[in-house]
This record gives C-alpha cells, sequence and structure tokens, in this order.
C-alpha cells in the first residue's frame, strides 16, 4: 500500500481498505528490511502511533524526517558525533505541522553530516546505499530520505537542500525532489548549514504528492523571518493548468554534448536521454529554447557555493561546542573542552570545511573571497531573474549521468562536468522553486531532470513538472535493485 | 615634559526595557533565579532563528534620534564571530556595517559648561549570558543571553574623568527620560569599556591607545581613567612611553590598577558578515517621525527652559529635572497657572522631602498638581498662611484627607470683616489706658493689639484685615 501515492492511500484509508495502525506497520516492517540493506535511517520509531484519518489527505499516513530537523523527544543527530545523543524539546515547525494535520513519522534517516557533504557517504552511522545498485551511492545530503522514498518505506519524506541536496538524491534514486521558493516553508528547527542557501524540502515519488506535501506544511511561521505568508498560493489546484505555450529554456553550456569531449558513455547517454525528452516535451505544446550564458560565471557557481556556504557553516555550527547539548568532553579547561568535543566531533571532510569558510571571512580575505562571492553570486540571479522574465522556467539534466560508484566517490570533481554537476546551486543562490522528476534510465539506473522557476512561482513552476511527468512512464516508480 | 592631555573614547552599554529579549520570546525581566528566563534560541539549540523585537529596535531607533545621530535606510544585523563561554550561539548578533545610529552629537554640562560630544555610532545588539566563577567551577546563567542591549561608542573626544562620568550620568538620564532602560548599574545594566591615551598639549597625533574592558560602575571609570592616566604619564615622564602598548585592559576594583588581558598582535578577527536570517528591513521616514513625537523634551533642555525662562536658579532646575516624573509635575503646575517658583518651592522641599522619607516615587503620589494648586491658590488669597498650608498638606498626603475639609473647619483664616470688627471693638473697650497711651504716641502698641486679636481668634484672623481694622478704630 505505501508504495502507492498519498491520495491513493488516503482513499483507502476513507474507505476503510486499510487502518493508519496497519500502514505504520508496513512502513516499520519495510524501514527494517531498507535499513539492513542500504543503512538509511538513524532511528526508527517502533512505537509511531496511529492516528485519525481526516480530511487531510497526510492524516494517518506514515513519512519520514532527515535528522537534521528538530525532533521533540526523538534523536536528531545530523548524522553528526557532535549530536549523536541529541534528544530536542521542541518540533521543527514543518514537522509539527505534520504532527498537527495528522501524519506519523516512523523514522529520521542518514545524511551527510549536517548536510555538507553530496555523497551520503559522510554519515555518522555510515554510508547510505542505492537501492537501484548497492554499489552506487544515492548522492545527498537528503541521502536516507531518497533511499526510504524510491524503497517504498512510505510516499514521502522531508529532505533539506543548500546545494542540492534534495534534487539530486532525487535523481538518483529515480524520484521526485521539490525545494520550493526560499520562505515558503519555515526552516525553524532545521539545523542550519548555510542559512541564506537553506531551504526544507519533500522527497515524494510523483509531482503532485510533492505538491499536497509543501501544501500542508508551507505557511508564514512567526519563528522564520524569512518565511513568508502563502496562503493565496494551493500548490495541489494548480497542477491542472494548462501548459501550452509555456517557455522554457535550457543553457547550451552545460547541455550541449560539445562541451565534454571526454564524455564518459552514461554521460553522453544521459545527454541524448534529455535531448529526447525535450523533442517530446515540445511535441507536446511546450516551448523549449536553448540559451548561452557567458561560461565565466557558470565556472563561478562552484566556488561560489564552496565560499559562502562554508562561510556561513562556520558560524552556524559555532554552537556546537559540547557544553550545553552533544556530548561534553571531560577535560577541565574550557577551551580546551570546546577544541576536545569538535576535534572529536567532526569529520575531516566538516572540519575543511571550517577551515575555508574562516579563511574566507578572515578581515584580510574577506573582501577578495567572500564579498566577492556574493557579488557574483547576485550576478548569477541577476541573469537568471533576466531569462525568467522570458521564461517560464529553466530545464536541465540532473549531473552527468546516474548515480555514481561509491568507490569513485570522495568528493571528487571532474573539471569537466563541474557544472553539470553544481548548476542546481543557481536554485540556492536565487531562492528559486526548484524541482526534479525522474526522465529515463542510464545503464539500466534512474536519471532526472530539473525545472527551476521564479521564485513565488511554485505553482507554476510544478504545473509545468506536473504535466511533463504525465509524458513520461517514470511516476511513482519503485527502487529494484538491478542486476549487474 | 610638555603638559599632557588625556584622550578618552566612551563604549557605553545599556540594556533596554522589553516584554521579551531581542532576538527570542523569553521574558526580558532582571530575575534573581538562574536560568529562569530562557527560550531555546537563547541557549543556541539547533535549529533556532533569531526574530527582531520591534520595540526594540524603536527604541534603539529613539536614542539614535535623541543623540542627533543619522539612521540608516535599512535595519541590517550582522554576527561577530567567536567563541567564549557565555556567547551559546559562538556569535553575537550586533550591528557592524549599518548601525542604528551614526555620526551624532550632543552637548552635556560639565561643571556648569556646556562641553559637545560625538558619537561615532550606537547600535542594538543582544547580551551575553553571565558568568559566575567558584574555586573550581563556573556556573552560567542565561537568563542575560539575548537581551537587548544599545551600545553606544562615542569619539575619543572627552579629555578628563570629571567629563567621562558627566557624560554617561548624561545618558543615563536620557535612557530615563526616553523610558527604553532602568539603566541602573547596580543591576549591571549599564556597563562600559573605557579608551585612554595621553599626548602632548600640541601634538596632533593621538598617543598609545589603551582599552580598558568591562567596567561596571561610574565610580570605576572615574577611577580607571585617573589610574590609567596616571599610569601612562608617569611611564612618558619616566622616558618609557614605548612600554604603553597598545592593549586591552581591565579594570580590577580590588587593587584599584588595570591589569593586562591581551595585546593587539592577539586581538580577535570577529569575522563579521550579515546575519542571513534577518531579512533587511525598511526604516521609513513616517516611522521616524512618529518615534521623533515620543520623545521627550530631554532634561537639558527642560533645565535651561526652566533658569532662563522662569528665574529658577541652577541648583532648583537640576533638581527638578534629575527625574522626568518630577520634572513632568513640576510642569504641569506651571501649565495650570501655579507659579513657578512656588512650584519649585513646594516641590523641592515639601514633596520630595516627603517622597524621599517615605521611599516613594511621584507616580505613587496623591497629591496632584491640581491640589498643590488649589492649596497654594488658598495662600494667595490669604485664606490660609503658609504655615497652615504645610500643616494641611500633611493631612491631605498622610491621611488622605480633602483641602476642604480644613478650610470649612476650625482651621481656616477668620477673614469675616463683620466679626473682626466685632472682636476688635471689645478689645479696644477692655483696654482704655492701652488705647489711651497709643493715641498719646506709643506707637509700637499697636502690636499689642494685634497679639490680643490673634489671642482671641487662636491665630486665625486674617493678619492683613486685622491691621486695617485696628487702623481705623485707633486712628493714626
Amino acid at each position: 500500500m505505501l508504495e502507492k501515492s498519498l491520495k491513493e492511500i488516503h482513499e483507502a484509508l476513507l474507505k476503510k481498505e486499510i487502518t493508519s495502525a496497519e500502514l505504520i506497520k508496513e512502513s516499520l516492517n519495510k524501514s527494517h528490511e531498507i535499513q539492513a540493506k542500504y543503512n538509511a535511517f538513524v532511528t526508527i520509531l517502533d512505537n509511531a502511533k496511529p492516528t485519525d484519518v481526516t480530511g487531510e489527505i497526510v492524516s494517518g499516513i506514515p513519512f519520514g524526517v532527515k535528522d537534521n530537523y528538530s525532533t521533540k523527544d526523538v534523536l536528531s543527530t545530523g548524522s553528526s558525533n557532535t549530536l549523536k545523543n541529541y534528544v530536542p524539546f521542541f518540533n521543527a515547525t514543518v514537522v509539527e505541522n505534520l504532527f498537527n494535520k495528522g501524519a506519523i513519522m516512523v523514522n529520521k534517516t542518514v545524511m551527510d553530516e549536517f548536510g555538507m557533504g553530496g555523497t551520503g557517504t559522510t554519515g555518522h552511522t555510515g554510508k547510505v546505499l542505492n537501492p537501484w545498485d548497492k554499489k552506487r551511492m544515492c548522492a545527498g545530503s537528503s541521502a536516507g530520505s531518497a533511499c526510504a522514498v524510491a524503497s517504498g518505506v512510505y510516499p514521502y519524506a522531508l529532505g533539506s537542500d543548500t546545494g542540492d541536496s534534495i534534487r539530486k538524491p532525487a535523481a538518483f534514486c529515480g524520484i521526485v525532489g521539490y525545494k520550493p521558493t526560499y520562505g515558503l516553508l519555515s526552516r525553524y528547527g532545521l539545523f542550519p548549514f548555510a542559512s541564506s542557501l537553506d531551504h526544507c524540502g519533500v522527497l515524494t515519488r510523483s509531482v503532485e504528492d510533492a505538491a499536497i506535501v509543501v501544501d500542508a506544511v508551507k505557511g508564514k511561521d512567526p519563528k522564520d523571518m524569512t518565511s513568508w505568508d502563502s496562503k493565496n498560493i494551493n500548490l495541489t489546484a494548480s497542477l491542472d493548468n494548462d501548459i501550452k505555450g509555456k517557455k522554457l529554456f535550457y543553457i547550451k553550456e552545460i547541455v550541449d554534448i560539445e562541451n565534454y569531449p571526454h564524455a564518459s558513455a552514461e554521460l553522453k547517454e544521459h545527454l541524448a536521454n534529455f535531448q529526447e525528452k525535450i523533442a517530446l516535451f515540445r511535441k507536446n505544446g511546450l516551448i523549449i529554447e536553448e540559451v548561452s550564458i557567458n561560461k565565466d560565471l557558470l565556472n563561478a557557481i562552484p566556488a561560489v557555493y564552496v565560499v559562502l556556504s562554508c562561510a556561513e557553516a562556520t558560524s552556524n555550527m559555532s554552537n556546537l561546542t559540547g557544553i550545553i547539548f552533544g556530548p561534553r568532553s571531560n577535560k577541565t579547561n574550557i577551551n580546551e573542552m570546546i577544541r576536545d568535543h569538535r576535534t572529536l566531533g567532526f569529520s575531516p571532510l566538516i572540519k575543511r570545511r571550517f577551515v575555508i569558510g574562516s579563511y574566507v571571512l578572515q578581515k584580510e580575505n574577506q573582501e577578495r573571497y567572500f564579498k566577492n562571492a556574493q557579488r557574483v553570486r547576485r550576478l548569477i540571479v541577476d541573469e537568471m531573474k533576466k531569462l525568467f522574465k522570458e521564461y517560464d522556467g529553466l530545464i536541465l539534466p540532473v549531473s552527468s549521468g546516474p548515480a555514481k560508484l561509491l568507490e569513485q566517490n570522495d568528493d571528487v570533481i571532474d573539471e569537466n562536468t563541474n557544472v553539470l554537476e553544481e548548476h542546481l546551486q543557481i536554485g540556492n543562490f536565487g531562492g528559486f522553486p526548484s524541482i526534479t522528476i525522474p526522465d529515463g534510465f542510464v545503464n539500466n539506473l534512474p536519471v532526472g531532470l530539473n525545472i527551476t522557476g521564479n521564485c513565488y512561482e511554485d505553482a507554476k513552476v510544478l504545473n509545468i513538472a506536473y504535466k511533463l511527468e504525465e509524458l513520461m512512464p517514470y511516476k511513482n516508480q519503485i527502487a529494484r535493485e538491478v542486476e549487474k | 615634559m610638555k603638559k599632557q592631555i588625556a584622550i578618552i573614547g566612551l563604549e557605553m552599554h545599556c540594556e533596554l526595557k522589553s516584554n521579551s529579549k531581542v532576538f527570542s520570546p523569553a521574558c526580558n525581566n532582571y530575575a534573581e533565579v538562574p536560568n529562569s528566563n530562557i527560550a531555546p534560541l537563547d541557549m543556541a539549540f539547533p535549529g533556532t532563528l533569531p526574530t527582531v523585537n520591534k520595540k526594540s529596535v524603536a527604541d534603539a531607533l529613539k536614542m539614535s534620534i535623541a543623540l542627533n545621530c543619522e539612521q540608516p535606510d535599512y535595519l541590517i544585523f550582522d554576527r561577530k564571530n567567536y567563541y567564549y563561554p557565555d556567547l551559546p550561539k559562538g556569535y553575537q548578533i550586533t550591528q557592524m556595517a549599518s548601525p542604528i545610529g551614526i555620526k551624532g552629537k550632543i552637548e552635556i554640562e560639565v561643571n556648569d559648561k556646556l562641553v559637545p560630544v560625538y558619537i561615532h555610532d550606537i547600535h542594538l545588539e543582544e547580551d551575553s549570558a553571565s558568568l559566575d566563577h567558584y574555586f573550581d567551577t563556573s556556573t552560567i546563567d542565561y537568563n542575560r543571553s539575548g537581551v537587548p542591549l544599545l551600545e553606544l561608542v562615542t569619539e575619543p573626544c572627552l579629555h578628563s574623568a570629571e567629563e567621562a562620568v558627566a557624560f554617561l550620568e548624561y545618558m543615563r538620564d536620557v535612557y530615563k527620560y526616553c523610558d527604553v532602560s532602568e539603566a541602573d548599574t547596580k543591576k549591571g545594566q549599564i556597563r562600559c569599556d573605557v579608551n585612554v591615551s595621553i599626548m602632548d598639549e600640541d601634538a596632533t597625533t593621538l598617543g598609545t591607545r589603551v582599552e580598558i574592558k568591562n567596567v561596571n560602575s561610574f565610580k570605576g571609570v572615574y577611577d580607571t581613567i585617573n589610574y590609567e592616566i596616571k599610569r601612562q604619564t608617569e611611564l612618558k615622564e619616566a622616558g618609557r612611553y614605548n612600554e604603553v602598548e597598545q592593549e586591552t585592559r581591565r579594570w580590577d576594583e580590588e587593587s584599584m590598577t588595570t591589569i593586562h588581558m591581551r595585546s593587539k598582535v592577539d586581538a580577535i578577527d570577529y569575522k563579521y558578515f550579515v546575519e542571513p536570517n534577518i531579512p533587511k528591513f525598511k526604516i521609513t521616514p513616517e516611522w521616524l517621525e512618529s518615534l521623533k513625537k515620543e520623545i521627550p523634551r530631554l532634561h537639558l533642555e527642560r533645565k535651561y527652559d526652566y533658569i532662563n525662562n522662569y528665574g529658577l536658579s541652577s541648583y532648583d532646575a537640576g533638581v527638578l529635572v534629575k527625574e522626568k516624573a518630577i520634572s513632568d509635575y513640576f510642569e504641569e503646575c506651571l501649565k495650570i497657572g501655579i507659579d513657578a517658583k512656588t512650584a519649585c518651592n513646594w516641590i523641592t522641599t515639601q514633596i520630595l522631602g516627603y517622597l524621599n522619607k517615605e521611599n516613594k516615587t511621584i507616580n505613587e503620589f496623591n497629591f496632584t498638581p491640581n491640589k498643590l494648586k488649589e492649596l497654594t491658590d488658598l495662600i494667595k488669597n490669604n485664606t490660609i498662611s503658609s504655615k497652615q498650608a504645610k500643616d494641611i498638606f500633611n493631612e491631605v498626603v498622610i491621611n488622605n484627607k480633602e483641602i476642604k475639609d480644613f478650610i470649612n473647619n476650625d482651621n481656616a483664616q477668620v477673614n469675616d470683616r463683620d466679626a473682626l470688627i466685632q472682636i476688635i471693638d471689645e478689645i479696644i473697650n477692655n483696654s482704655p489706658n492701652q488705647v489711651e497711651a497709643y493715641q498719646n504716641g506709643k506707637t509700637n502698641l499697636f502690636d499689642y493689639f494685634v497679639g490680643q486679636v490673634m489671642k482671641n481668634t487662636k491665630g486665625k484672623a486674617n493678619p492683613v484685615l486685622t491691621k486695617e481694622i485696628l487702623n481705623e478704630k485707633l486712628g493714626k
């Protein structure tokens, strides 16, 4: 039952074909199975309680939560040793909103430590494996959430997205990943990575489910000053609008195979598949044009992201000293306590980011690195906003192919495909609504495409994604391990 | 050695009054019980976010206006990053790039002279937690964490401990007048950092600046400055001025000395950047205009008004403006037509005397300006004497009686002309010898007749009327 869509499950609950308790049992059984196979969870809530089925579609239905959401009385680690025993006493706003509508949290999902990674392999409880192929990664940082939704543990899970942490794992796991406009969802209770780039969002198996969940959790939150009133937005109701004549663009410098002289077979197949789908969408009434953007600007994306995200991260995580929460060092001097906690607690990858963050914020470096990164961020966003005046959205393939092999990872970036791997960060720079949907298979593994639109145009972006999804046969697909 | 002058700059931190803290919903109240006023943000629990207290922003803007500062177009906060156990987030939310006020100027009074003080900036920030150190442990109280704090930074424009303390006292009164802070140093609501350097009288470049942190009383500021001036001057005199280094020191109250904390080379790089969780907020001219209207006339302006336009002495005017509520009381008296000097005398003697004795504030005081008017009018039209008025004042204030209760009864002055004539006739008839002597030129006997009338009326005869009738009856 949990492999079905939210509406289908809701109908079944209303018709009493199944009960909330039965759904929980199914979800928990599946959780343990998936945990054993792919290591997707930090915590499985075996004592999850059923709720009444109401008019709310999410009522009575289990869901998963990335472990960087604060959940009352439930361990919330951010997949870090620094918070390995931290049990918060308050819920993140979006979690609270789901609870208020009767949704049932059944597990907390593994992530890259504090969201600072793109592989799903750096959490303190170990690597998350891809449910399509255990030799491959889920990508990250919302790895456990993507793995669990793709495996049919529940119809949706909460994720968070600072660079592409929802939208890339969604592509690698063959599902939908949606990061709404900055501030549509409250970030209160989300452990911060880089506040100006952090977004809450969802991983689902259909655009409709993504719309339903975000409709259920969105809204202005007095606890988050960057959230805004969205009472007049109903994403679910907007899905059926006609999209004939809607104009999308893709970026030549990212999509054109000519840019990749040493392209792997997977990359070639991935880009060819993307062009096939573009042709299909055009045939169905969409206008899709190729746009050229200054390559220097595009090439700057990863550097801008590293500078800004590391700078904010080093400040945001200065509260992790072990004095108030997290395992406290047994050193007696306060400075040694802090140093001990942070040295032992953080993985080398994170410490590297802190060093970068501190370096770019130092007085003598700030102008050259941090301030310039902010300026380039502005240039990139302005360029996109200019294009969004003419186009309804940007359509691009996600990553350079399907999920990568775990052995190859180590966060090594092939310079050639740099921008192709990192362009989703544009969505974070501008706070743009951005959604990934599956668009085919390469090497028998799922690949995805992404649609990004202008701020506050979530309904339009989802509406387009919904129609494109209908044109392709990948809606609601469940991961199945491929024989290699 | 040439004559040395001291150059002093101050950083004054003042906690603001508000219902909740500046970025969290916890109560902003001085509390005896540690860790009783805290919200999750005040302890930096992961995922908590700041929300700006608009009242604190309004109060900060008011002070910015009161100090004649320029206000920015947008409200923007910055993070000041450093590790310290009293700073749970690992950064303080403050204002660096765009403070709520810059380039201000005010005039203060030092020894009856006006001295200009230039304000570098004034900015809104959050207070840290407070630490208590014991033999082998330290405790952290987060009640203070997130309390709205206004930091005022002067230019290095002050030249003596007297000026510095006069400025601090002036500012304390401004905070109180504007009702933005209790400004109580005993509760640690005002804390100062002091910058001191010395230079040759005719020099054009400043000497080496020494910063002394966390001086928590005005007396401490006074002592610190004088100690530093002396220390630096003595080193200079001894030809060892190079030993005065650019450093941060602290005031040690016990030894009455300053002690080295850290050198300039060890200065912390605070890695400031804009707080991303607080969207920038437009400060509209309309908002500033309405805030301006909420700022009362300040004490120094009032003082000069009282001296120049109402003929009060500098001393009396100073007493009246010390507290805004007293000054407001005085101005209410003027408004309803009590003579300024009369009102001043009543307030500075009777009223303040009573309030001080009873340890009460004027807001807890039942004797309104209207009652004072009633009472002083009775003196003016000779219904009662000043002495009677004071007695009535005490009765009204202490026993909550009405003024008219005393006028209708036996306390009232005898103003009835016919009644007095009757009494005086009787006295004259009974004193033929004295009348004769008086009429024969022994004019000092006039007082004898007045005395008789007073005796007869138990002192309540209107003295002016009495004299008038006696003159008529006895003839000149």
